[in-house]
């Protein structure tokens, strides 16, 4: 949903990144207000990945110039779990499993943090459950995986639920997903988005990172950016992710190519 | 680092068994001499404690002893509140000198071994990494007076034993048994059968020089579960501020089928060494769950040597949590004597500041179709210092053996350090034996997904590290959560029951 009006939740400019000293991004310029979902496209090693990851804190990318400002705050001087107290949320392309933390503590953990910052009261472990149950709906999760450990041992499909489901309890108001539909067969797909689609509205904005039009014909966006290069080449409406379906990538090299001096060592 | 501990007191440590072994003798000796209070092993008080129904047995046990007979002296149901024949003589010897009763002869050897050799140093291959100058601190005599008010003092503040459960406090002088009554299905053991559960005479010089602290003091406690029982114990030691030696040589034999739950706790705040020799015999489908918490301090040493022998088509399940301890030594020995038999050990150690934690295993397979799950976890901060040792012996009768090894280790500062060992010797050719060994510090990508989720670094990284433990703390007897084990191993302070 555009709305011209609406606040501006992320303003990304001239952002150059880097990881283990090899520069990816070469000055990425995004505005994302309210309301509104944004798919980047690209192909792997475009910077796409690279992109998440600075907007959430990894502490393996460094970045060397431009500013994120997220809701008029330098988002980049706030540690990853500061950044996702106030609202920014990464789903991960591959979430991590972790041995021996409960899921159902790991997330009552979590939402309690996003709570706390919020100004809302702390959730015992009894209101916690009553709330984590709703929002299993949101995914159509089975409970059982509240008893595992983190991701351990869960299917492709069931992480990525996991992810959605996290994120429908911290309720984001900027929502990065990283190729949140890889891995997915087209039943999981359809659940996973159903589950942004029923998170999106008026106040948040989703930032889908993407290789497939698939997941557009799901979740439809605003705003359709292919990245190259690190940095975003063209911005269309959804009729760019059908373009990009018919015409593949090759025109981006073109397009490359025809700007100078392009860092083109990156992939 | 070692080289100062090694150089410098040379004399002292070849002195320190045989200073152990004076004091411990002197106990010994009065009990041999046998005056008409009975045969006492190393803890004359027991005379009194265990009152007059001691000597009678005491007498019998002698007769038993000294032709080998092999009936049971033990009534089949023996009134609990009867101070039971053990508790009068933790070694009956059966007459002074006697090489006939193999506890004493097993004692004796322990003697002599401890007089002969000097405390195991870094030029010895099993103790190549691992510093034993604290060990070396100790003082070599047994508790005084003074040292086991101050233990029972710390004993009176344990918590209560969990319901279900039969708990025996051993302070290495009085009767583990006065007062207690023993679940159904466990009796002391009559100690014509100690022998199965001591080894071979000819074994001991292969034994773990640790294992001679306790032996060189003799039994302490000698119990049987009888065949199809089903039992829980616990078996405490609580050394508190005390200083000095606190040698607990415990026998155990599970009959045929029986079945049973054990946790042994060993905690010390002071400056003591608790020195453990289990033997254990888990005879034919006998199945074991078996448990070890020992929590210390800096100045604290433990020492514990675990020998298990498993019948064909028994189960063991052994999970150890060690912490806190300026050194600890734990090796758990386990034998499958038939093959065909089920082992499942779990094991964590931690250390921090100066400590130093180490683990020997050795688990060896007599005959085919054995199987063998292992898992040694470590965690090292500070300065600490962890060693590891998994051997796995699979001759060629063990053909058809299933083993399986894994250590994981936890590297928390720059400062600490990590020996790990997998030993893995196999002669028999269709087995399938995996092993492998990993050092890792606090996984990055972990801690930033959870940092993604607005939880603080701080806490990430001790999610991380509950998650770490609770795969071993997770195996121990249901007991074991009344020691708070995860707040110890962490060193937090345990919160108010």
């Amino acid at each position: 949903m555009i709305r011209p009006d609406a606040p501006v939740l992320l303003e990304i400019r001239d952002l150059h990144a880097s990881v283990a000293e090899q520069p990816i991004l070469h000055g990425v310029n995004l505005t994302i207000r309210a309301g509104e979902i944004h798919a980047v496209m690209g192909r792997n090693g475009s910077g796409k990945s690279t992109l998440s990851k600075v907007l959430a804190g990894h502490p393996a990318y460094t970045v060397s110039a431009g500013s994120v400002l997220y809701r008029g705050e330098d988002l980049l001087a706030l540690d990853p779990e500061q950044r996702a107290r106030r609202g920014v949320f990464l789903g991960f392309q591959y979430p991590v499993e972790i041995p021996g933390v409960s899921n159902l503590e790991f997330l009552r953990v979590a939402t309690n943090a996003r709570r706390q910052e919020r100004g809302e009261e702390e959730l015992d472990t009894f209101a916690f459950e009553d709330l984590v149950r709703e929002r299993l709906e949101v995914v159509k999760m089975d409970p059982a995986f509240l008893e595992r450990s983190v991701n351990e041992g869960f299917s492709g499909g069931e992480k990525k639920r996991n992810e959605i489901l996290q994120m429908a309890l911290l309720e984001p108001l900027v929502a990065i997903l990283d190729e949140t539909d890889s891995g997915l067969d087209i039943d999981a797909l359809r659940i996973v988005a159903g589950g942004v689609n029923q998170l999106a509205s008026p106040e948040n904005a989703t930032l889908l990172i993407t290789h497939y039009q698939r997941l557009l014909d799901v979740i439809t966006p605003d705003y359709v950016h292919v990245m190259a290069a690190g940095r975003i080449l063209r911005t269309g409406g959804k009729e760019l992710a059908l373009e990009l379906e018919d015409r593949g990538y090759d025109w981006v090299d073109a397009e490359l190519a025809a700007l100078a001096p392009a860092p083109l060592e990156v992939g | 680092m070692v080289a100062v501990s090694w150089t410098e007191p040379v004399t002292a440590l070849a002195a320190w068994g045989a200073a152990l072994v004076a004091d411990l003798d002197g106990a010994m000796d009065g009990a041999i001499g046998g005056d008409s209070d009975g045969a006492i092993g190393g803890a004359p008080e027991l005379a009194s404690a265990a009152g007059p129904g001691a000597d009678a047995n005491g007498a019998d046990a002698n007769g038993a002893d000294a032709n080998g007979a092999a009936g049971s002296r033990l009534p089949a149901d023996s009134d609990p509140a009867a101070p039971s024949p053990l508790s009068a003589s933790p070694l009956a010897p059966s007459s002074a000198g006697d090489p006939a009763a193999p506890a004493l002869e097993s004692r004796r050897q322990a003697q002599r071994r401890l007089q002969r050799e000097p405390l195991p140093s870094r030029r010895q291959e099993p103790w190549r990494f691992t510093d034993t100058a604290a060990l070396a601190a100790i003082r070599p005599a047994r508790f005084s007076g003074e040292d086991r008010r101050l233990a029972a003092l710390a004993a009176e503040a344990l918590p209560p034993p969990q319901a279900g459960w039969c708990r025996l406090l051993l302070d290495g002088a009085s009767d583990p048994l006065a007062g207690v009554s023993l679940p159904e299905g466990v009796e002391p053991l009559p100690d014509d059968q100690w022998a199965a559960c001591l080894p071979a005479a000819d074994a001991s010089e292969e034994e773990p020089w640790i294992g001679a602290i306790a032996a060189a003091a003799g039994p302490l406690l000698a119990l049987r579960v009888r065949a199809e029982a089903m039992a829980r114990l616990e078996l405490v030691s609580e050394a508190g501020a005390a200083t000095g030696v606190l040698p607990l040589q415990l026998l155990l034999l599970l009959e045929p089928g029986a079945r049973l739950e054990l946790l042994q706790v060993h905690r010390a705040a002071g400056a003591s060494l608790t020195a453990v020799q289990a033997r254990i015999a888990v005879g034919a489908g006998a199945q074991l769950q078996h448990g070890l918490i020992a929590q210390g301090n800096d100045d604290g040493v433990f020492a514990a040597d675990l020998a298990l022998r498993q019948g064909f088509g028994s189960q063991v399940a052994f999970s150890s949590v060690v912490s806190g301890w300026g050194l600890s030594r734990l090796e758990p020995r386990l034998v499958q004597e038939a093959g065909g038999a089920r082992s499942r050990l779990r094991s964590l150690q931690r250390c921090d500041r100066r400590q130093v934690a180490d683990q020997h295993s050795a688990v060896r397979f007599e005959g085919p179709e054995g199987q063998l799950d292992q898992l040694h976890k470590a965690i090292a901060a500070g300065s600490g210092r962890s060693v590891f040792n998994g051997a796995v012996a699979v001759p060629r009768a063990a053909q058809r053996t299933d083993a399986a090894q894994l250590s994981r280790s936890l590297l928390l500062s720059d400062r600490a350090r990590i020996d790990t060992k997998p030993q893995l010797e196999i002669v028999a050719d269709d087995v399938k034996c995996a092993h492998g060994a990993t050092v890792t510090r606090l996984q990055q990508e972990e801690l930033f997904y959870l940092r993604s989720r607005g939880i603080s670094a701080a806490t990430a990284g001790e999610l991380l590290l509950r998650g770490f433990c609770a795969e071993v703390l997770q195996e121990l007897p249901e007991a074991a959560a009344l020691w708070q084990p995860l707040h110890h191993l962490l060193g937090e302070e345990a919160p108010a029951p």
